[in-house]
């Protein structure tokens, strides 16, 4: 997602934009990265996934401040709830992934080392994910809609393409292509005990579908025929989110905040391994580093981000070395090469404990 | 009720109904708000009607929630109550309910709700759990997904409920009392049960009292004496089946792939095809009374439906009667709200609502 938006900055040259993208995309998919995110494991809460998120974007000399970072954020969450609730079968979201890396691929087309390590993981994802049932898929899919669940965030891109309603909720078409393996609806068959066909009839079911072209492919190099989780922003568009006004569902977010987790600690350990796969790049002393500003200016950006709505800011998990020694020497020893970020939200004088940080945010 | 508007409306759908060929038409009544929204579940609406009340209860998950709604016949009155799932031992993680479900048996109507740590059964009101069983958790952990999933009440005395293993576990229920056990474990299956209906219809004799369906799309059916014996075993044909219905020895299975199957249940003969549904069949249900049948999908659609049997060949045959449409909604939960199938009620995904409909 925000590969496709640094593409835009009009104020970088093409060589600031290539080593940006470079630098993310190899610290992305590098292999110790790629293999705790294989690893079978739960789905991470809010908290972890713009945790990760946020490592991410600083693993180049890129710097985006916390208002356009949570614009970034937002965006990249309700266009990905966009692709996983429209996929015609349960199975397409891999063709989804699949779109996403034939783009990522073409990014980096003429470094030939980086494009190595994206055909590596798009091979461990064709290995690992080409074999699930229908079914299994459409319990990765119901697993993920539920992290969803509940967000109306409005994108301009979005309201402008008439793919989102004015209440944030995605529109729903109820005509084009029935997905690959489904029948045109319609059509009511009637056999005798000897399996003969013994009536026809034909019925109006309320929609105006037709039958698809072809199947996607599923290989390493192919047609995907899917349009979703190809690049939003081919077309020179404008990168506005907004809040929606108070909205009624947010008794179960807030719960979700206020909750003690559970998941806590098992899930700080996989972070803390997932980390240690991501390399950070601070900018030297010489060079200028390159701010990203989803605003129009930096005054909206500062706007933005004290006028948050505080049901829908994002509690960033702040990691920071301790002054004891963790039991976990692998912990201490991952922790040790994080570098401390300038949350406005930092608290450094209590809290030995990780799980106390992350509640104090 | 009985404003200019809706007289107006009222004519606009009678006549664009009689144009589509409709045989019964229903309007759009009060919703039933909801304090979560619902999740994309197979068979996320339960319903229990209670008449000498004239009350409704509704319930549908939501992660590891499950709203409850208790609704006047008019709508206009509504109380909420929320169950949490249990954890389970060590709480490392967070329980995902799969599905909460009424189970009406001739003594008692229980609340049953199956997650991923194991089944909790309610009072009907939900005010007091009465059960509690913790599914085996697997050691060493693996990269398959534990769950409990598929409720129905059986033969008047038991409470089947499905696995992600394939099991069916066989509950017996006394008539009043916490003294729940487990009496049974059915081993046919290789693949998460997705859905469990029971017979509620005319029931006679040596002939089928529940289907059991699979992720992989495999239909069992059982009879049932003291103990469960399989009658026959209907293959996948490559879509799972997210939700079944049995009604006088009639299978209907809704799958993955749009389609509504009818099989004869103690043959497993397949008795007609309908491709009904632009996308995943979400829920089925059937109105014992009059053998209506609704179906409710991801595209947005309940389709109402007609079974009957002809009384010359003996044919199993299906009508389409109505079509709704939802708007920008994935239906997850549709159910009919008395036997006879007058009204029913659905749910979607992401909506904090359940929207309703009456015959007119």
């Amino acid at each position: 997602m925000f590969l496709f938006c640094m593409l835009r900055v009009d104020e970088w040259t093409d060589v600031d934009r290539k080593r940006v993208m470079n630098d993310i995309i190899t610290t992305m998919f590098n292999k110790k990265f790629m293999e705790e995110l294989f690893k079978p494991q739960e789905l991470y809460s809010k908290k972890a996934l713009r945790t990760v998120y946020d490592r991410l974007a600083h693993a180049s000399i890129m710097r985006l401040n916390q208002a356009s970072m949570d614009k970034l954020y937002d965006l990249m969450t309700m266009a990905f709830k966009y692709q996983v609730l429209l996929c015609p079968r349960p199975k397409d979201i891999l063709l989804v992934t699949f779109n996403h890396l034939d783009a990522i691929k073409d990014f980096i087309r003429d470094s030939p080392n980086i494009l190595n390590q994206v055909d590596e993981t798009f091979r461990q994802l064709i290995d690992m994910y080409s074999c699930l049932s229908a079914g299994e898929f459409q319990l990765i899919r119901q697993t993920l809609l539920i992290f969803f669940q509940d967000m109306h965030i409005r994108v301009s891109i979005f309201l402008k393409d008439k793919v989102q309603n004015s209440n944030g909720r995605f529109v729903l078409p109820i005509s084009g292509p029935v997905p690959w393996g489904t029948e045109v609806p319609g059509l009511i068959r009637m056999f005798n005990c000897n399996g003969d066909e013994v009536k026809r009839v034909e019925f109006t079911n309320g929609g105006n579908y037709i039958s698809p072209q072809r199947e996607g492919s599923f290989d390493l190099y192919g047609d995907r025929v899917l349009k979703l989780g190809t690049n939003m922003y081919s077309v020179s568009r404008p990168v506005e989110t907004h809040m929606s006004g108070a909205s009624k569902t947010l008794a179960s977010h807030t719960k979700e905040n206020a909750a003690p987790n559970p998941l806590a600690k098992e899930e700080l350990n996989f972070l803390a391994r997932l980390m240690g796969g991501l390399e950070i790049k601070k900018p030297n002393g010489s060079e200028p580093g390159f701010r990203l500003n989803l605003f129009t200016t930096d005054e909206e950006e500062e706007h933005a981000a004290l006028t948050r709505p505080e049901e829908l800011s994002y509690k960033v998990i702040n990691i920071q070395a301790t002054q004891d020694q963790q039991q976990n020497e692998e912990l201490a020893r991952i922790m040790g090469e994080f570098e401390v970020t300038d949350q406005p939200r930092q608290s450094t004088s209590k809290g030995d404990d990780l799980l106390a940080m992350m509640d104090e945010l | 009720m009985s404003s200019p508007c809706d007289a107006r409306a009222l004519t606009t759908r009678c006549a664009v109904s009689m144009a589509a060929g409709d045989t019964g038409m229903y309007r759009k009544e009060r919703s039933v708000p909801l304090k979560s929204s619902s999740s994309a579940l197979y068979n996320n609406l339960s319903v229990l009607p209670l008449r000498d009340k004239q009350l409704t209860y509704f319930a549908a998950v939501h992660g590891s929630t499950v709203s409850l709604a208790s609704a006047s016949a008019d709508g206009l009155s509504v109380s909420h109550r929320q169950l949490q799932a249990k954890e389970g031992g060590l709480a490392v993680s967070a329980s995902i309910v799969t599905q909460a479900s009424w189970c009406v048996l001739p003594s008692r109507v229980l609340l049953v709700l199956t997650s991923q740590k194991g089944i909790q059964m309610y009072e009907s009101d939900g005010s007091i759990m009465v059960y509690w069983h913790a599914l085996d958790v697997l050691e060493p952990p693996s990269a398959q997904a534990v769950f409990a999933r598929g409720i129905a009440a059986a033969s008047g005395r038991f409470i089947c409920v499905g696995t992600s293993s394939g099991l069916v576990l066989v509950f017996d229920i006394p008539s009043k009392g916490t003294n729940i056990t487990l009496s049974e474990v059915l081993q046919e299956h290789h693949d998460s049960i997705t859905d469990i209906a029971s017979e509620v219809g005319e029931n006679p004799d040596g002939a089928a009292d529940l289907v059991t369906a699979d992720d992989s799309g495999a239909l069992c059916v059982w009879r049932s004496k003291e103990e469960f014996s399989l009658l026959t075993k209907i293959s996948a044909f490559g879509w799972t089946c997210s939700s079944v219905k049995l009604w006088n020895g009639v299978i209907a299975a809704g799958y993955g792939n749009g389609q509504i199957r009818l099989y004869e249940a103690t043959s497993g003969a397949l008795r007609a095809t309908v491709s009904a549904h632009a996308r995943w069949i979400y829920a089925l249900d059937l109105a014992p009374l009059t053998g209506k049948l609704l179906s409710g999908a991801e595209d947005s659609y309940v389709q109402i439906w007609k079974l009957s049997r002809s009384p010359d060949t003996g044919d199993i045959e299906i009508e389409h009667c109505h079509s709704e449409c939802v708007t920008d909604t994935q239906l997850c939960g549709a159910r009919f709200c008395d036997p006879e199938g007058n009204s029913f009620a659905a749910t979607g995904y992401d909506l904090s609502e359940i929207v309703r409909y009456g015959q007119v």
